[in-house]
C-alpha cells in the first residue's frame, strides 16, 4: 500500500450506497428485524430509532476496527458485546436527557439496540476484517438501509393509521365521518401485525423489481 | 397464586414476544425451516428464559434499583445504579447461555450439532433481553412473578416458531410467487398469524 487511497473512492462510495438497496440490511441481509418493526407506528420513534442505531453502529465499527488486531478471537463476542452495552448505554442518557417524551414511547428498544443483529452482524462480517474509515463508511451506510425501511414502514403505517406525518396532520378534519365526511383511519395499520404484513410487501416490489434477489426454493 | 396463572397466560398469548413485540425475531426467521430444529431452539429459549429473568429480577432489586444497596448499610439509600442494567443483564444472560450451551453438548449432541450457531446466538436473541428489560420496566412485586413471566413468554416464543416451522414446512409445496418465495411470505404468515393471537386480546383468568 504505497498510495493512499482517497476518501471518496468508488470502493468506499459502494460501502454507503449498497445497503441502500442491493444490500440492504433488513430486507436482503435480514438483520435487525427485531427492534425495527416495534418502534415504526409513528414516525418520530422510528426517526429518534434511526439516529440511535447510527450512532450506535457507526462508533461501534469504528471501536472494533481500531481494536482488531488486540482482541483475541476467543473472546471477541464478549469484547463487542462490551463495546456496544457501553454505547448503548450513552446513548440512552442522551435519550432520556433531552428527548424524554421519545425515550417513553421506544421503552426497552433503545436497550435492545444492544443485541439488535445489525450491529454485530456487522461488526463480525467488516469491521473485524477492515480499517477504521472504511468500517465507519460500512457502518453509516448499513445505518441509513436500516433507516429507511424504517422510514417507509412508519411512512405508510402514520399516514394510514393516524392520518398523519410526524404528527403533523395530512388528511383534512372535514374528511372525517364524525364531521360529516367519508374518511376513517385504518386502526389496523396501529396495530402490530401490520408492520410485518408492510415489510412483507416491501420485500415483495423490492424483489421484484432485483431479480437477482429472488431466493430459489 | 390467580395472579400468577394470570400474568403466565397474558406474556404467553397476548403480550407474545414474537407476534406483539417482534422479539427475537432474527432467530425466529433464521431456524424455523422444519419443525424439529425449531422445537429445539424454542425449548432452549424458555429455559434460558426461566433462568435469566428470575436472576436479573433479583440483580434489579438487590443491586442496581434505586435504594436496593441499603440491606448492605443505611448509607447507600440513594445510590441508583440502574444505568447499569443493560451491561449487568447481558453479563448474566451471556453466561446463562454458555451453561445450557454446555448442557446441551453434553446430554443432546445431536440436537446440539443441528442448532449449531444459533445455540450461542440465543445469547444475542433480543427476546431473551427483552425479557430482562420488559420485567424492569412492568416492576413486578416477587420472584414468583417474574419466573411465571419469564416461562410465559418462553412458552410463546416456542408456540410461535413452531407454528411458523409448521406452516413453512407445508408451503413448500405451494405456488407462490416468485419475488415473494421465501422471506416475503414468511412476514406476511407472521403477520397473519399475529392478527389471530390479537383474538386472544382482553382474556383475565
Amino acid at each position: 500500500m504505497s498510495e493512499k487511497e482517497p476518501l471518496f473512492s468508488p470502493k468506499n462510495r459502494k460501502l454507503i450506497f449498497n445497503p441502500l438497496s442491493k444490500d440492504n440490511p433488513i430486507t436482503v441481509q435480514v438483520l435487525g428485524i427485531c427492534s425495527a418493526l416495534a418502534v415504526t407506528v409513528k414516525m418520530k420513534p422510528a426517526f429518534v430509532m434511526s439516529l440511535s442505531v447510527l450512532a450506535v453502529l457507526a462508533l461501534a465499527n469504528v471501536i472494533v476496527s481500531l481494536l482488531r488486531n488486540t482482541i483475541p478471537n476467543r473472546i471477541r463476542i464478549i469484547v463487542q458485546l462490551v463495546i456496544i452495552a457501553l454505547l448503548v448505554i450513552l446513548v440512552d442518557q442522551v435519550l432520556k436527557a433531552f428527548v424524554y417524551d421519545v425515550s417513553k414511547q421506544l421503552s426497552v428498544f433503545v436497550g435492545l439496540i444492544i443485541t439488535n443483529c445489525i450491529i454485530m452482524g456487522r461488526l463480525e462480517a467488516f469491521a473485524l476484517g477492515n480499517k477504521p474509515w472504511p468500517a465507519f463508511l460500512d457502518g453509516i451506510g448499513n445505518a441509513f438501509g436500516y433507516g429507511l425501511i424504517l422510514m417507509i414502514v412508519a411512512f405508510f403505517r402514520e399516514l394510514f393509521g393516524s392520518g398523519s406525518i410526524f404528527g403533523i396532520p395530512v388528511i383534512p378534519e372535514a374528511w372525517y365521518i364524525k364531521n360529516g365526511g367519508f374518511y376513517e383511519n385504518n386502526g389496523l395499520m396501529v396495530l402490530s401485525p401490520m408492520a410485518l404484513i408492510v415489510v412483507g410487501v416491501i420485500i415483495w416490489i423490492h424483489r421484484s423489481r432485483n431479480r437477482d434477489l429472488v431466493e430459489t426454493k | 397464586m390467580e395472579n400468577l396463572v394470570n400474568i403466565f397466560v397474558k406474556s404467553i398469548f397476548i403480550d407474545n414476544m414474537v407476534f406483539a413485540y417482534f422479539l427475537g425475531m432474527c432467530s425466529y426467521l433464521a431456524v424455523s425451516k422444519t419443525v424439529k430444529t425449531s422445537v429445539g431452539l424454542g425449548f432452549a429459549v424458555i429455559f434460558v428464559l426461566g433462568i435469566t429473568v428470575p436472576v436479573d429480577y433479583l440483580l434489579h432489586n438487590f443491586v442496581l434499583r434505586e435504594g436496593a444497596l441499603e440491606w448492605l448499610s443505611p448509607k447507600f439509600a440513594t445510590v441508583d445504579l440502574s444505568f447499569l442494567s443493560f451491561i449487568m443483564f447481558i453479563a448474566i444472560i451471556a453466561s446463562m447461555v454458555q451453561l445450557v450451551e454446555m448442557i446441551v453438548e453434553k446430554f443432546a449432541p445431536a440436537l446440539y450439532s443441528s442448532l449449531g450457531i444459533f445455540l450461542p446466538l440465543i445469547a444475542v436473541n433480543c427476546a431473551i433481553l427483552g425479557g430482562s428489560l420488559f420485567m424492569q420496566e412492568r416492576d413486578y412485586n416477587s420472584i414468583a412473578e417474574a419466573t411465571s413471566f419469564g416461562l410465559g413468554s418462553g412458552l410463546g416464543f416456542f408456540l410461535a416458531i413452531v407454528g411458523i416451522a409448521a406452516i413453512r414446512e407445508k408451503i413448500r409445496y405451494s405456488d407462490i410467487p416468485a419475488p415473494l418465495r421465501g422471506l416475503g411470505i414468511t412476514f406476511i404468515i407472521t403477520g397473519l398469524m399475529g392478527l389471530a393471537f390479537m383474538s386472544f386480546m382482553g382474556i383475565k383468568l
